[in-house]
């Protein structure tokens, strides 16, 4: 065994520290010596994925509720989306079962000492590590902003090895949390205008698909918001399992520059564009808010619901953390966006709720987004801007 | 054949052998035990009860659960031998607690073959030929 443990993570090994932590650290160990780890790190804070009860199904939520016999988290963790708003479920048509099940999923977490507020954004709910810092996060496209754009390190956690090492503070020092494993590998130099989150999503979709697990590096992008970081990194995840890229003049990381060129245009983007609107799709569903939706940009959709109706046979999800709800609530936001006939979701997303067979369209900002919905959930899609997918619903 | 111990135990039974990697969520039914994916080398087979063999795990990381279902239904493979661990798979095995074998060269086990995993030293044993 090449993996050298201190005396505090050989007693969890022992089961010293109790039987869910002895569980956890021999997932930690197990993954380490598979990817040859010399030793164990602490973390700053873990991100678990895999608390929609769509996904995790009977046998999950068994899982966890052994382990929250008697596992206690030991870090900051935070919890990914889960299928359904946890206080208004009943007016999106989620089920009593489905609901009496996702509750029971949180309580298990909440039993752990997990904040369960459930956000596939946790850097803008309070759940921020700073560049350099270590953590083990699940969730791909968080993964890849906490890696890019903030500087911090962590591999693509599942989500059994994040509550692992919620439950240790530990994790096998591998991968990502090596310097030498975040050179970038290939230049991407992006002649081609980003106006919106959607064509920063379709940057990712063409990148992401090329670059495979490659790390790239862009040049020629002037300036990106946090919004547009997020749409991009989603994207860049979900069509490439990237966790981490450089980005000339906006992301930290320092890195050799490859010499290995490949051009994205504005007819790649136009090419993205085309593969992701479906032929014939008749919109019913329109879903803002994948990853969650900012405090900013719910603002602006509240700006632009604002005395007016979503159209009959059309239903809109703007979808957010908790805290973020809590916050448009203040600023009368929520009403806006309410009286409109729209939505506003706190917890859930349209990729982990239980919505197929609801709907047969969906028009979304997100290329994340039309993977799932399509993947999943067999609606056909199409990606426009948030101000056209507003005005879809309204028209 | 000398490999490497991911989960401990020591077992004997029947080799269900393929060389498709497979996804546990999506790709195995939870209940039954059955391979559903469709165009997989042992769709409608059941791994209930066999020793597993095959070169690697793929998919989603809900996929460890979809061995935790199984072992609780009582539907769980005997063992599961790899050439290369995937850790979806090695995390499935360990909170389900199935012993599990890598690094073995897995085209020299045939299919229905009778054979000893033991996991505690890595070592995977053809009893009959």
């Amino acid at each position: 065994m090449s993996l050298i443990l201190t005396p505090e993570e050989k007693e969890m090994l022992e089961g010293k520290h109790g039987k869910a932590t002895r569980k956890a650290m021999e997932i930690i160990t197990t993954l380490g010596e598979i990817y040859g780890a010399k030793r164990l790190i602490p973390v700053a804070s873990v991100q678990i994925a895999g608390v929609s009860y769509h996904n995790l199904g009977e046998a999950g939520l068994e899982y966890l509720s052994e382990i929250a016999e008697d596992g206690r988290v030991r870090v900051l963790t935070t919890l990914n989306p889960a299928g359904m708003d946890m206080l208004e479920w009943k007016k999106h048509g989620i089920s009593e079962d489905f609901a009496m099940n996702q509750e029971r999923v949180v309580e298990a977490f909440e039993r752990m000492g997990v904040i369960t507020t459930c956000t596939c954004t946790p850097y803008l709910i309070g759940n921020l590590p700073h560049y350099g810092e270590h953590i083990a996060w699940a969730e791909s496209s968080a993964v890849c902003f906490a890696n890019s754009v903030i500087g911090a390190l962590t591999n693509r956690e599942g989500g059994p090895s994040a509550l692992a090492t919620a439950l240790t503070g530990k994790t096998a020092e591998y991968g990502f949390h090596l310097e030498e494993n975040r050179v970038a590998q290939v230049k991407y130099d992006v002649q081609a205008e980003l106006k919106d989150t959607d064509d920063f999503g379709l940057l990712g979709q063409v990148i992401g698909t090329r670059t495979g697990k490659t790390i790239p590096y862009i040049t020629g992008v002037e300036k990106a918001s946090i919004e547009e970081l997020k749409s991009f990194c989603a994207s860049v995840a979900t069509y490439g399992g990237v966790a981490i890229f450089h980005m000339e003049g906006i992301t930290p990381n320092r890195t050799p520059i490859p010499d290995k060129t490949e051009v994205v245009t504005d007819d790649d983007l136009r090419a993205a564009r085309v593969e992701l609107d479906d032929e014939g799709a008749k919109i019913d569903f329109i879903s803002v808010g994948c990853p969650h939706a900012s405090i900013k940009e719910i603002a602006e959709i509240a700006r632009m619901l604002d005395g007016k109706k979503v159209a009959n046979g059309k239903t809109v999800w703007i979808t957010t953390a908790k805290p973020t709800k809590d916050l448009a609530v203040k600023m009368g936001y929520y009403d806006k966006i309410e009286n409109a006939g729209a939505f506003l979701v706190a917890d859930a997303c349209c990729a982990v709720a239980p919505l197929k067979g609801k709907f047969t369209g969906l028009m979304t900002d997100s290329a994340k987004a039309c993977f799932y919905a399509r993947g999943k959930n067999k609606f056909k899609t199409e990606i426009r801007t948030i101000e056209q997918c507003i005005k879809e619903a309204i028209s | 054949m000398q490999g490497r111990k991911i989960f401990k135990g020591k077992v004997i039974g029947e080799a269900l052998v393929t060389g498709d990697d497979i996804s546990f969520y999506g790709g195995c039914d939870p209940e039954t035990g059955e391979i559903v994916e469709k165009g997989h080398h042992l769709e409608g087979k059941s791994v209930s009860g066999k020793i597993l063999v095959f070169p690697s795990g793929k998919g989603s990381t809900v996929g460890s659960y979809v061995l935790y279902a199984l072992k609780k239904a009582e539907k769980g493979p005997l063992a599961i031998v790899n050439k290369v661990m995937d850790p979806v798979v090695a995390v499935g095995c360990i909170i389900s607690e199935i012993p599990a074998v890598d690094q073995i060269d897995i085209g020299k086990i045939q299919n229905g073959q009778k054979i000893e995993v033991d996991a505690d030293n890595g070592v995977v044993t053809l009893i009959e030929g």
